[in-house]
């Protein structure tokens, strides 16, 4: 009975969605304030419905309702709590109705705290958001629907991909989502911006707040991927330049080239155009995204529901919206002129250097993940792009753009002078390469990566603290001031800060992690990198859905205990799957990772080893640039003088 | 649904990325043989080295790619050898050549590209009067009037 509830107020979304996305838009043309207004109950209507769907979903995996081939498919009646919940969303269709539940919250969002903005404005915003929502209601309602029953249910499910059953992979989806439908809502501003004909720094504080929001979201669903990547996969790596991690980190670097020049809009009235369309881009890859899960084009190691019915609706979902956006920017951007007037040393400049330098990375990025596809098609000639191209391609940009950043973040707007934000940087630069000098001392490789990245780290943050510093100006009471700056500049400080120490790990990580292979007999002892691994003992151990071989390894350093790890094996006889779970011994310096592989035919365990420098500094950054994007995000300018453009009834359109 | 009950299956073999019975007694050569399969791709999987991957076939590879290099191969004769088998689709890093030189170029390319219309537009910024002088449109005046009555 749910389940038919569920499903029948998931139809009713779709014909809400219908009428909202139409509706409000001739009423916005024809001015009628009814047609207008009637988009925000439509918006919430919309939102609640779909929860209500969601929720009955949830209902039937929580209660294990195995008459819906959904849950049979992904869910099993031993499986613990948690995962029954996330496996709601560990799955195609599931995963579809979180999407499309998150494209009405962004809706409703802007319903309910849209209220500053001119009724013409929101109307048009809205009925893009619904028009969103009607072709991902329609996708799901005609090729993936979740709440399908199975003839003769079963008496228990095939249990969820135990890869999925982990708590970095169980929230990492949902993350995710937010990004990428945040950048929905983006695009829907964008296109209102072009119907209305009018960009002004007012839409430019309207459209941050969601730019950011998506992208912070990126930000920690790309980290939560990666972090799983590295402890569940069994031997450390923490990204891949896989399709489906290339698909989330495009719109990553379009959200963080948009969120950029977003702030150009918004404090000196230039760039607008442009803006307009990085906001139909993001978007764009986000559907991308989508589409390269969820088709199986390419080759992917998440391996998704891959189905060519699918990936061709997605494929014209795609298209459309593009269609229409570029269609519409093509008509319109003429008439965007910018107002403001910068000279070549500026931070309007700089601004512009960091969108060239994101944009074109994420360019570079696009060509390299579909370039298989194309040679293929179009040369005959099957081939592989993998780690080493991205490597080499998209390093330099990265490189590039932290050396400028510090400095681009010091020039003032308008007219800079570059010795006059140099001078207090000199300080910052000095201790950099004094860094680097060390790491490269201190190395016995001779790689250029790990001074590099140090050098760079130490610079970025180093410059970030001197930006914050600087913005206290002169005299006494320099400290007290420092806590009073508006949180938009220490969300600045932050997240470039958490940048570098993002760049700092992948470096250290890169250029200095040691490895150790070999046979262990339980009670063997053996050193890697100045550490003693001891392997103690091995044992079978029964978790609740899987068998589980246990290792206990002690970690010492000079005969003192340093900890107690227990990496393993386990095997999910439901899913006829083994997964490593490797023990790691976080340290601030260095992780110690230890992995159990095979028993071996002549006795004893396979044991890995691996000392990897700086590792937590990947996460840790990453999190950094989150905590970034929210103190920007809690700034009171987007609260208080979020209507510094005055609501008018009747606009004048700029025809 | 099947497909990927089936994939899964497939990755589940019980082994394990390099295996310590694969491993050279000599360092310098196993350092080679690390380097090489770090940039061969592992066929059945998806987007893995052969050094990363589990599957059987990765690591027959990898038996194969330091039985020649024992025999005294140089790195580009491993890496030709196993070409030569496999075809191109094991490159991990394509090679810069024919149709490949589009996927090369495209970056730098993109870059000057993007570089000049950024040098252009920021001309065209730095050398256009403020447009605050120009005086304000008619409807603009009739809006500060009404303001000002306020």
């Amino acid at each position: 009975m749910i389940t038919e509830l569920g499903h029948f107020a998931l139809i009713l979304a779709f014909f809400v969605a219908c009428f909202q996305s139409v509706v409000p838009l001739i009423g916005a043309h024809k001015r009628w304030a009814g047609w207008m207004a009637v988009a925000e109950p439509a918006a919430t209507l919309q939102f609640v419905l779909t929860l209500g769907a969601f929720g009955a979903l949830m209902w039937a995996f929580v209660t294990s309702d195995f008459s819906l081939e959904l849950v049979v498919a992904n869910s099993h009646s031993a499986k613990p709590l948690l995962y029954k919940i996330t496996g709601v969303w560990g799955n195609h269709e599931g995963s579809m109705l979180l999407w499309v539940l998150i494209v009405t919250l962004f809706g409703a969002f802007a319903a309910w705290f849209g209220g500053n903005l001119p009724p013409t404005l929101k109307a048009r915003v809205l009925s893009i958001q619904g028009l969103i929502g009607v072709a991902f209601f329609a996708f799901i309602l005609f090729t993936s629907n979740p709440f399908l029953r199975m003839d003769v249910p079963p008496f228990d499910g095939r249990d969820l991909n135990p890869l999925l059953q982990d708590p970095g992979l169980a929230f990492h989806p949902p993350f995710l989502y937010l990004g990428y439908v945040g950048l929905s809502m983006t695009y829907s501003f964008a296109l209102a911006a072009l119907i209305e004909g009018r960009v002004d720094a007012a839409w430019g504080r309207w459209v941050r707040p969601y730019t950011l929001a998506a992208w912070i979201f990126l930000t920690i669903g790309i980290a939560l991927g990666s972090w799983w990547a590295y402890y569940e996969l069994g031997w450390g790596g923490f990204w891949f330049w896989d399709p489906v991690e290339n698909a989330s980190f495009m719109p990553w670097l379009i959200a963080a080239a948009l969120l950029h020049s977003a702030i150009v809009v918004e404090k000196r009235e230039s760039l607008k155009s442009w803006t307009i369309l990085l906001a139909i881009i993001a978007f764009g890859f986000s559907m991308i995204g989508a589409f390269i899960t969820r088709s199986g084009v390419l080759t992917s190691v998440h391996a998704f529901a891959t189905d060519p019915e699918r990936g061709v609706f997605l494929l014209m979902i795609t298209g459309f919206f593009m269609m229409l956006g570029l269609t519409l920017f093509a008509a319109r951007a003429g008439a965007m002129q910018a107002k403001g007037v910068f000279g070549l040393m500026s931070r309007e400049t700089m601004l512009v250097a960091n969108n060239v330098l994101l944009g074109v990375s994420a360019f570079v990025i696009f060509v390299g993940t579909i370039w298989p596809l194309i040679s293929e098609l179009m040369f005959d000639r099957k081939l592989s792009v993998g780690e080493p191209f991205f490597n080499m391609a998209f390093t330099p940009f990265m490189v590039v753009l932290g050396l400028i950043l510090p400095v681009g973040a010091m020039l003032p707007w308008k007219r800079g002078n570059l010795g006059r934000v140099v001078k207090p940087l000199a300080g910052a630069f000095a201790l950099a390469v004094a860094v680097g000098a060390l790491a490269f001392a201190m190395q016995t490789e001779r790689s250029a990566l790990g001074p590099v990245g140090l050098f760079l780290a130490a610079w970025l943050v180093s410059g970030a603290a001197v930006d914050l510093w600087s913005r206290t100006g002169r005299g006494g009471g320099r400290l007290s001031r420092l806590t009073r700056l508006p949180r938009a500049d220490w969300g600045k400080a932050v997240a470039h800060a958490g940048f570098g120490i993002t760049i700092a790990g992948i470096a250290g990580m890169l250029a200095w992690e040691a490895e150790d292979i070999r046979v262990a007999q339980v009670g063997d002892s053996f050193d890697v990198s100045g550490l003693t691994i001891t392997l103690d003992d091995v044992r079978e151990v029964e978790g609740p859905n899987y068998l589980s071989t246990m290792a206990d390894v002690t970690l010492s350093k000079g005969g003192s205990e340093i900890s107690r790890l227990t990496p393993e094996k386990r095997i999910y006889p439901v899913a006829g799957m083994p997964t490593t779970e490797a023990a790691i011994d976080n340290g601030f310096l260095r992780d110690v990772y230890v992995v159990i592989g095979d028993e071996q035919a002549a006795g004893g365990w396979a044991v890995r080893t691996y000392y990897k420098p700086l590792a937590n500094w990947i996460w840790g950054g990453a999190i950094l640039m989150a905590i970034g994007g929210a103190l920007s995000l809690s700034d009171r300018r987007y609260r208080v003088a979020a209507g510094a453009r005055k609501t008018r009834a009747v606009g004048v359109p700029a025809e | 649904m099947k497909r990927l009950v089936l994939i899964l299956c497939l990755l589940a073999s019980p082994l394990w990325a390099v295996q310590p019975d694969e491993i050279l007694d000599d360092p310098a050569l196993e350092e080679r043989a690390r380097e090489i399969s770090s940039g061969l791709r592992c066929l059945v999987c998806r987007n893995e080295s052969i050094d990363d991957s589990n599957a059987d076939l990765a690591r027959d590879l990898r038996l194969l790619v330091r039985e020649r290099l024992v025999a005294g191969d140089s790195d580009e004769e491993v890496v030709d050898f196993v070409v030569d088998r496999y075809g191109e689709y094991v490159l991990l890093n394509p090679v810069a050549s024919g149709s490949n030189l589009v996927l090369w170029l495209a970056g730098p390319v993109m870059l000057i590209l993007g570089g000049l219309l950024a040098a252009v537009y920021i001309r065209g910024r730095a050398n256009s009067k403020p447009e605050g002088e120009a005086g304000l449109s008619a409807a603009e005046e009739a809006r500060l009037r009404e303001i000002m009555k306020d």
